[in-house]
């Protein structure tokens, strides 16, 4: 499973005043693949099931959400870590994985995806016979 | 013909945007270093936002049990802590492990006029917003020249 980097995939030509929404936030990730396929654990605070949305296009699977948070009106800014709201990263995934089978979910901003393998490319235990 | 170098001016811009995305993901800020600040990277992210009301500090702590956080207010030095536990998956390989494990403690020094009488905090999504009144400011008075 590799990782398609944010920048590659922008387009060519883009005018200064899209840089706005193309500063994206790249969520923390752990990746852990087991017998049974891939799960990603992605660090996505602030987005809530309906500003969510994960995608596979062909191989690639995208991660992407938008991060709201109440604010009040009138509101000045003191301080700020994190200074963009859109979240997005991508991964391709390998034909060994269940594309169409991908699960997802979402919990306290912390998103939960698990992408089986093909039950035919899972390892299995070949039986010995004696005879 | 050169292959892949026709265009000059798009291929500076390339670079022009990749410099100004990673500085701004990972350089100068804007705002002075608060001198409790942890720099860049620290556990959790957090921003602070201030009306003539309330000032409201957003931490961004995705997957954390709000009964294991710990927020204290002593004048208007805001102190949270807390863990987020990651259980290592026995039996898997694991290829990135970027989210946090472990103990957090974050300082934010507040503007001086809070209330730490009035403080409220929720959790949603992730974010920590917490909400610290700030004490009436005398309203400005009208000084008339003689």
């Amino acid at each position: 499973m590799a990782e398609t980097e944010s920048v590659a995939t922008r387009a060519q030509s883009e005018p200064a005043e899209q840089r706005q929404e193309a500063l994206m936030l790249r969520p923390a990730v752990d990746i852990y693949e087991d017998d049974n396929g891939i799960t990603v654990l992605a660090d996505m605070p602030g987005v809530s099931r309906e500003r969510l949305n994960v995608q596979v296009d062909k191989n690639n699977l995208v991660i992407e959400g938008d991060a709201q948070i109440d604010m009040p009106a009138g509101i000045n800014a003191l301080y700020a870590d994190i200074r963009a709201t859109h979240y997005y990263r991508s991964f391709t995934l390998s034909s060994e994985l269940q594309h169409d089978q991908i699960d997802a979910h979402l919990k306290d901003g912390l998103l939960t995806v698990r992408i089986p393998k093909r039950a035919e490319l899972k390892p299995r235990k070949v039986e010995i016979r004696t005879s | 013909m050169l292959s892949g170098f026709t265009d000059f001016g798009g291929l500076f811009d390339e670079f022009r945007r990749l410099e100004q995305d990673l500085t701004g993901f990972l350089g100068r800020s804007a705002w002075p270093s608060e001198i409790r600040s942890l720099g860049r990277g620290a556990y959790p992210p957090l921003n602070v936002g201030a009306t003539p009301e309330k000032v409201d500090v957003y931490l961004f702590a995705a997957g954390v049990d709000p009964k294991s956080i710990e927020l204290t207010i002593h004048r208007n030095l805001l102190t949270v802590s807390g863990q987020r536990r990651v259980e290592a998956e026995q039996n898997a390989e694991y290829y990135r492990r970027e989210r946090f494990d472990g103990e957090f403690r974050r300082a934010i020094t507040l503007p001086e006029d809070v209330d730490p009488d009035r403080v409220e905090a929720r959790y949603r999504d992730g974010v920590l917003q917490v909400s610290v009144q700030r004490r009436e400011a005398a309203r400005p008075r009208q000084i008339s020249v003689q």
